[in-house]
């Protein structure tokens, strides 16, 4: 046994580089001598994302962002000789600018609630013994020693957890078709193959607390009747591999994993099957198909997966954060799980806030809290001036939810009602600079690459779906387009065999249903208000409100910004690619974004300067209906 | 490391690995080593060594912290014990000789050391 530490220093995560400012955080310690009395710990995310690489240094709690191994020296003669806070790595608020000193004080963290996260950047996740000393494996001996598998699930029906994967189907239900199903062999699959574009909670989880998910699982087979399980994994997370691989291994050596798990008799082990990333294979049906080795298609449901899932075997398949709930839930009681969040959708739920806000991150609050609260109290609202417009959640199979709407308490019913979902936990903050047709462009074209081509309505309604977006983009929309990717969007919902066809329409039907006018705008007008849409858009600036300051003639890469100081300036539109650079900067708001038909590229030097009736209003669309 | 074969041994071994991980724990003890160059000249840095020491062998829950020069230079080592809500305790010219007796009658007896205490600090309510 190692001696006591007097201070434990948690470097998070290991990405980025996090390896050099570990390395140089041992070798100044051992220089000074320090190494028996302080530790560093290589902990898994801690979720600020933003200001990473953290260092938070325990007990004091000193709380430090963005260090760099430079900053090496400095941080460990202030804070771990001499006990004192080095202000120049203070966590600063964007708003204010207002330095905080300790990890407690963080607004980010206040407002969450960390069940499911609560070790992830506080431990270890190579060490078994960091976990099983703040607590783990401790419900899995309370289940094997005192509670029969019928207790166990009734526990979980109680708690009220529902699946986090996405459906929300309620576990203590699955869990119990399958202890009933026939069978002798049954299976525990825990669904850790995330696909979402800019989702990272499992990878989190997988790779800062990856015990928690094993004795999720065990509980999880103990409740059932299983003595095999599967971790589904996508390759494409090496370092979750690598850490589920070294807890799998640990847990085995300690006799947690194999047979006479503590003496109680249940044996149970577990495997881990990599995927190819394939985002169909997310899928309950098609990542069963993949388990058995073969192409990862879904299948129709009239069978259940409890009762034939993997090698047509009875199977329990969860995703990994509804796993790393279970303990807990045991641990502290169904009561307990059930009174946090709102009637229908009980606990918490982790969350990977990206986007436009100004402190990104992977969160974790309790349901039933504000899409707002979340986004300007957790993530501090956009960033400068802009304004939000939308919160996109659910990945591609989720949907939009307009600014007027970020009341809403985020929950599986109310997303759902708004037509969104709540899907496996991506948050993608979209302000005013982010064109929907042009989102929605996005994910289609991610979903056509992803749909596994079974099934017509998806892999031909998709392809065909993303043709409409595209022409709406590029101005070569026709009249009629919008109403045709309506109905598309409905029959592809309608007649797809598996979750993927049927939500894949989610995106483009949530943005028509609040953003219509956007759409008509592309395909009337031929313009895009956000300027997202390059080949529809020109920049042009407003000479009344230039006043010459030359911002925009510095960031412009082109150089294609002209004019004398106090003077208008004026943009060449020949050499102009639409990058927005020079919107962005201006603080007069003096450049505008107009379709691009309304500027003439001949004449005058070819800029379009002095422009008139540049904005296109509904009332007068004759200016831009050439182009379209 | 050999398999555990019950819940009770899980917890024995809990009960020994909570320790390591004291520092990210709370506890109700906190001991304060003055740490700046005339502590350290002075000896700090083994009394310090000699409470994690003592410490550890007696598996006591308390948390050792270091701080720079508060002014008392003469009286170095300084080492500060605060307990709960208790007054704050300074101790002065502590040497590692010193330290069992302190944790013996102090932290665990809830006695003061009163000969080789040099100060008292009440917490303003």
């Amino acid at each position: 046994m190692a001696d006591l530490h007097r201070a434990d220093v948690l470097v998070s995560c290991r990405h980025g580089r996090t390896p050099e400012l570990v390395t140089a955080l041992r070798d100044e310690i051992e220089r000074r001598g320090l190494a028996e009395e302080i530790r560093v710990v290589e902990t898994g995310c801690s979720g600020f994302c933003s200001v990473g690489p953290v260092i938070t240094v325990r007990p004091e709690g000193h709380f430090y962002a963005s260090v760099q191994p430079a900053d090496v020296p400095e941080l460990v003669e202030e804070t771990l000789v001499k006990g004192r806070f080095v202000q120049r790595l203070a966590y600063k608020e964007a708003a204010g600018r207002k330095a905080i000193t300790r990890y407690e004080d963080l607004p980010f963290y206040a407002k969450q609630m960390r069940i499911v996260l609560r070790n992830c950047g506080m431990i270890d996740p190579r060490s078994i013994d960091e976990y099983i000393a703040v607590g783990g494996y401790e419900a899995l001996g309370k289940v094997l020693t005192s509670m029969t598998p019928d207790e166990v699930i009734a526990e979980i029906k109680k708690s009220g957890l529902r699946g986090r994967g996405g459906a929300g189907f309620h576990a203590g239900r699955k869990w119990e078709a399958t202890r009933r199903a026939k069978g002798d062999i049954k299976y525990v699959i825990a669904n850790g193959d995330e696909g979402d574009p800019g989702a990272f909670m499992d990878r989190a989880l997988m790779e800062g607390d990856p015990h928690a998910i094993i004795e999720g699982m065990i509980i999880a087979s103990y409740a059932v009747g299983s003595h095999q399980g599967y971790i589904y994994v996508r390759d494409e997370y090496p370092l979750a591999v690598e850490n589920l691989t070294l807890a799998i291994q640990a847990a085995r050596e300690y006799g947690l994993l194999g047979e006479d798990i503590l003496g109680s008799g249940h044996s149970f082990d577990i495997r881990i099957v990599r995927g190819a990333g394939a985002f169909v294979c997310g899928e309950s049906s098609a990542l069963m198909q993949s388990l058995e080795g073969k192409v990862g298609e879904p299948r129709a449901k009239h069978v259940h997966a409890t009762d034939r899932g993997l090698f047509d075997r009875p199977s329990c398949l969860n995703n990994v954060e509804t796993l790393a709930n279970v303990p807990q839930i045991i641990l502290n009681g169904a009561d307990w799980f059930a009174s946090i969040g709102t009637e229908r959708s009980k606990g918490t739920k982790a969350f990977c806030l990206v986007g436009k806000v100004r402190n990104p991150g992977l969160i974790e609050v309790p349901m039933g809290m504000t899409l707002k609260q979340i986004v300007n109290d957790i993530g501090g609202g956009p960033p400068k001036f802009r304004k939000v417009k939308a919160v996109q959640t659910g990945g591609p199979s989720g949907g939009c939810i307009p600014a007027s709407m970020l009341d809403i308490p985020v929950d599986y019913e109310s997303l759902t009602e708004a037509g969104s979902m709540m899907g496996s936990g991506g948050m993608i903050v979209l302000d005013d600079r982010t064109c929907m047709v042009d989102i929605s462009r996005y994910f289609l074209e991610f979903l056509k690459e992803e749909s596994c081509g079974k099934c017509a309505p998806c892999r031909e309604g998709i392809k065909r779906m993303l043709e409409i977006l595209v022409a709406m983009t590029n101005g070569t929309a026709k009249a009629g387009d919008l109403e045709r990717l309506e109905t598309l969007a409905k029959t592809v919902q309608t007649a797809s065999l598996c979750g993927l066809g049927k939500s894949a329409p989610n995106p483009v039907l949530s943005t028509i249903r609040y953003f219509r006018e956007e759409y008509e705008q592309h395909i009337k007008d031929g313009y895009c208000a956000s300027g997202a849409c390059r080949e529809l858009t020109a920049y042009v600036i407003v000479d009344e409100k230039c006043k010459g300051c030359g911002l925009c003639i510095k960031v412009c890469p082109q150089e294609g910004i002209s004019g004398e100081q106090k003077q208008p300036h004026y943009i060449d539109q020949a050499v102009c690619i639409k990058c927005g650079a020079c919107y962005d900067v201006c603080r007069l708001d003096a450049i505008k974004i107009v379709p691009k038909a309304a500027v003439s590229l001949g004449g005058n030097g070819g800029n379009g300067h002095g422009t008139p009736a540049a904005t296109p209003a509904k009332d007068k669309p004759g200016a831009a209906k050439g182009k379209a | 490391m050999p398999k555990l074969k019950s819940l009770d041994e899980l917890r024995e071994l809990r009960s020994r690995l909570k320790h390591e991980i004291k520092a990210r724990t709370e506890t109700a003890t906190t001991i304060t080593v003055g740490m700046g160059t005339c502590g350290i000249a002075a000896g700090a840095r083994e009394v310090m060594q000699a409470f994690l020491d003592e410490l550890s062998a007696r598996q006591i829950d308390a948390h050792v912290v270091t701080t720079g020069c508060i002014g008392m230079c003469s009286k170095e080592p300084l080492v500060d014990i605060q307990q709960g809500n208790e007054p704050r305790i300074t101790y002065g010219n502590v040497s590692p000789a010193m330290v069992p007796r302190i944790i013996e009658e102090h932290l665990i007896g809830g006695k003061v050391v009163q000969e080789w205490a040099v100060g008292r600090l009440v917490k303003e309510a």
